[in-house]
């Protein structure tokens, strides 16, 4: 090798790690920076350190009580999700049956929706005046609601299954749809069958995927606020929580909510350490994926593809009909007029919006997010395939873990003054979205990337294959799958977030789901039925985007 | 694929600089996030001022204080609107506003003044009271509750529901209104009338929105529960926005002594602006008729202004407590953490 291309590869892999290093840099711009702000003002308000916060939250076993319940109810979550979507992935990776990509996309759809809308969508269905109460009752002349789930441990753990059903679905069925046959197939031969073959060969090969959505899950439903408050009621309070309670109402709260939130970041990042040395030593076996699906044969393989797709629909669309029948309902007489009203104004408001424009910033907010978080997903997911930048992982995960109170008040010290005077200006918002969409990009690609042989790309490479040829032709489409279920759920978390749009300061920018909060908190029927109405076009938007998005990969990469 | 990302970086492009219009001469006003006024009315006070009027929105009260406390150094903007009674105690301490007498406070009774340094200037007042389903009340033939102590009283059972006051304004507000009315002392505390409510079923929910629309049993909903945490205004708002509208009020408030608590929201120039004529216009503008007659249907409140008419809406269909409940802001800070804190000791842990 002569010295100048060892120079210019010398030249290239700088230029690289620079591009790598952006994602670092970002989170140390809009996450670091805010959050070391805060915690610098809650914990040294005059300069000096004051750690009395901790000494509260040692002191005070309300908030031992609170970590544990924090944590089970999580655990217990995450737990049943996998459980429910693992035999879910099985039926959608190896079977074709119709309509399974709108299966698939209606399946991400909870996911984007406001905890008060599903609240008021579960109620509609499970509440003690809700469809299925009233059915009951009338079927069988009953006098009390049979069905008393408001309120209870068991409705948080549904919504929360609800919520988080597509992360383990998407995941774990894209990267398997990228895993060869020829294990299982020689298990089989050699007599491996039910149970053992779930055991000893698939679930070790998906480990990599369950625990990338088993993480996510995990600190989903452990940093979970909207869905404990309003449907668990107030006996069960998260962290997060306690949190708000005392960075708003109390008068010395600060340091007491800033050392809650370092416990809640703490306890992620053990998790993260223990996920990454779980994750260590695995590599997939990649292969084509067209030959997996097929249609099901057997009655047996017909049943059980019939009963998983009669578990999802149950499970996911029946709060989501229900909300959807709410809202072209008023004292059970069909009506649109909750959608008429929503382009109307009677009132000359400022406050109002027409929903086209809702619709436009929710849009663009969720194309800008989606955009940059699959280039800084992708660009942390080559950082941390390297075996040496691994440490780095479970920093590309604290944003989820942090409470979105905290950051926004970070975001107002800190993003104050030029060149960062970002605090009032409309950018901040596709910013935080990406900060809580990049995770969701790093866990998709990240599995599939690490996957890949080292052998593949070496062959293209001897083969006379340029960098930009090897990741083009080779690598894109290895981990083109992953990409789109980043790319999807960085979409939908734009489209549907919420916290953290609610806790920076907002310019005339409402995007959907800030409008259905603020049309829920008027009184009126109509305020209440424009809401419903507005979330059913959220759904809709994002459920066509979905198809658009798989459009969109099989455009660009081919199915292969 | 390369055309792909090339478009997609375009959009980003263009998507960023479609927001750089800087305006000159704005007036930023810093408020929570239901603020609205009539369209008609910014234009007015904007073609009055020669300014924009810029509204920047902050998630809540409580959040909107805090927050500017923080950014105290480097105000958010030139004008707070919406600090009510129960934050303003901190917003004074933090000494966030620049003192301005507006000469029309000359119109408005002394008892919204309660700021005698004038820092901050009286706009609004609203009465947080229970509300009733008067379908479920006609048909029980059941009598309103005339006080707070009648609603521990059996056959109020499993009827009322309220907020966290943790987490909910109205929620804290009826929480400073049982301990106004029992005391934290003496043969029966306010947190001695909470254990009797739940004794009587009461359901603590997390916020307005929940109880209003999930558990409250009023027409358009699933809930069961005829009684409600909410404000003197909702039953008004509540016929405004129905449609067709209903020949009789579906809901009402109770307003009878002692049982509502009254909130008064404040607006003032924030320290370091560079604006001062045009914060201390909109301050004025805030207490003209124009504004305080708009302010009903836009956020549901009252106009501390007395001469500024009600729409007939109001006039026909909302009530106003005579004798509303209030305690003074100092002791509301003073004593917010540690009512809050026992009140959730007592009652949910």
């Amino acid at each position: 090798m002569d010295r100048r291309s060892s120079a210019l590869r010398r030249l290239r892999r700088r230029g690289g790690y620079g591009l790598l290093l952006m994602p670092l840099l970002f989170l140390a711009i809009f996450y670091f920076y805010p959050l070391a702000s805060i915690l610098g003002v809650s914990f040294a308000p005059q300069g000096q350190l004051d750690l009395s916060g901790f000494r509260r939250i040692i002191t005070t076993p309300y908030y031992a009580k609170t970590l544990w319940f924090t944590t089970w109810q999580a655990a217990l979550s995450t737990i049943l999700t996998l459980g429910l979507a693992l035999p879910g992935a099985y039926v959608v990776t190896r079977y074709r049956f119709s309509g399974k990509s709108i299966l698939m996309a209606m399946a991400t759809l909870p996911f984007v929706l406001p905890t008060v809308v599903v609240a008021a969508a579960f109620s509609a269905l499970i509440g003690n005046n809700g469809l299925l109460n009233n059915a009951l009752e009338s079927l069988f002349s009953l006098d009390r609601p049979p069905i008393q789930l408001e309120q209870t441990l068991a409705l948080i753990l549904i919504v929360h299954v609800f919520y988080n059903y597509a992360i383990a679905l998407r995941i774990i069925s894209s990267y398997w749809a990228n895993q060869s046959l020829r294990m299982e197939e020689s298990a089989r031969v050699l007599g491996c069958r039910g149970w053992r073959l779930w055991w000893e060969i698939r679930l070790p090969v998906l480990r990599p995927a369950i625990l990338a959505a088993g993480v996510l899950i995990f600190i989903f439903t452990f940093t979970s606020f909207g869905v404990i408050l309003i449907l668990g009621g107030v006996r069960y309070a998260t962290l997060e929580v306690e949190i708000y309670k005392q960075t708003v109402y109390y008068f010395d709260g600060l340091p007491v909510a800033a050392a809650l939130s370092l416990v809640q970041i703490g306890i992620m990042s053990a998790m993260m350490l223990l996920y990454t040395r779980l994750q260590q030593g695995n590599s997939g076996d990649l292969r084509s994926a067209t030959q997996i699906a097929r249609n099901p044969e057997t009655r047996g393989e017909k049943l059980l593809v019939m009963s998983h797709v009669g578990l999802m629909v149950i499970l996911l669309f029946a709060p989501l009909l229900a909300l959807v029948a709410r809202s072209f309902t008023l004292d059970g007489n069909l009506t649109t007029q909750f959608y008429t009203r929503l382009s109307q104004n009677p009132r000359g408001s400022v406050l109002f919006v027409p929903p086209t424009e809702a619709i436009w910033n929710s849009v663009k907010f969720a194309l800008l997010t989606t955009v940059l978080a699959v280039t800084l997903g992708l660009a942390a997911a080559y950082l941390l395939v390297q075996r040496r930048f691994r440490w780095l992982d479970p920093l590309f995960m604290l944003p989820l873990a942090t409470s979105a109170v905290t950051l926004g008040f970070g975001f107002i010290i800190a993003l104050d003054e030029p060149p960062l005077n970002l605090r009032t200006s409309p950018i901040l918002i596709p910013l935080a979205h990406t900060l809580v969409a990049l995770p969701f990009v790093v866990r998709s690609v990240l599995p599939a990337l690490k996957s890949i042989p080292a052998s593949i790309p070496e062959a293209g490479r001897v083969l006379g294959a340029s960098p930009w040829q090897l990741w083009r032709l080779i690598e894109l489409p290895l981990v083109s799958r992953g990409i789109v279920v980043g790319a999807t759920f960085a979409f939908t978390v734009s489209m549907g977030e919420f916290g953290a749009s609610l806790f920076i300061a907002r310019p005339d920018t409402p995007t959907m789901p800030i409008v259905i909060y603020t049309l829920i908190r008027q009184p009126g029927v109509a305020n209440y039925g424009q809401a419903l109405a507005m979330s059913v076009l959220l759904m809709g938007i994002c459920g066509l985007s979905f198809l658009l998005i798989e459009r969109l990969r099989t455009a660009g990469v081919g199915e292969f | 694929m390369k055309q792909l990302l090339f478009w997609m970086s375009a959009i980003v492009v263009l998507l960023s600089f479609s927001h750089l219009s800087a305006q000159e001469n704005t007036l930023t006003l810093v408020t929570y996030d239901s603020f609205a006024i009539s369209e008609d009315v910014q234009t007015a006070f904007e073609e009055q001022a020669g300014v924009t009027l810029e509204i920047i929105r902050l998630a809540d009260a409580g959040i909107m204080v805090n927050q500017s406390i923080l950014s105290r150094e480097n105000p958010l903007g030139d004008v707070l609107y919406g600090v009510d009674n129960t934050f303003l105690s901190r917003a004074l301490d933090a000494d966030l506003f620049v003192p301005y007498e507006s000469p029309a406070l000359e119109n408005i009774p002394d008892a919204f003044k309660l700021d005698t340094e004038f820092r901050v200037t009286p706009v609004t007042y609203g009465d947080v009271c229970l509300n009733y389903d008067v379908a479920y009340f006609k048909e029980n033939a059941l009598p309103l509750p005339q006080s707070l102590m009648e609603l521990t009283a059996p056959e109020y059972r499993e009827l009322l529901v309220v907020e966290n006051p943790a987490t909910s304004s109205p929620g804290l507000a009826f929480l400073l209104a049982t301990i106004a009315v029992f005391g934290e002392t003496g043969a029966y505390t306010y947190l001695d009338f909470w254990n009797d409510l739940l004794q009587n079923d009461v359901l603590i929910v997390d916020g307005w929105t929940e109880a209003y629309y999930t558990y409250f049993s009023a027409p358009g909903r699933d809930g069961d529960r005829p009684l409600v945490v909410s404000y003197a205004s909702s039953p008004p708002v509540e016929i405004y926005f129905s449609d067709p509208a209903p020949e009789t009020a579906p809901t009402g408030a109770i307003v009878a002594d002692d049982m509502c608590f009254r909130q008064v929201e404040f607006a003032g120039i924030l320290q370091g602006t560079d604006n001062l004529e045009a914060a201390q216009q909109f301050i004025d503008f805030t207490l003209g008729l124009q504004f305080q007659e708009d302010l009903p249907l836009q956020m549901y409140v009252f106009p501390v202004n007395p001469d500024a008419e009600l729409p007939e809406l109001f006039t026909e269909y909302a009530s106003v407590p005579e004798k509303p409940v209030t305690l003074s802001y100092d002791e509301i800070d003073a004593n917010r953490e540690r009512w809050i804190e026992a009140w959730t000791d007592e009652v949910l842990r």
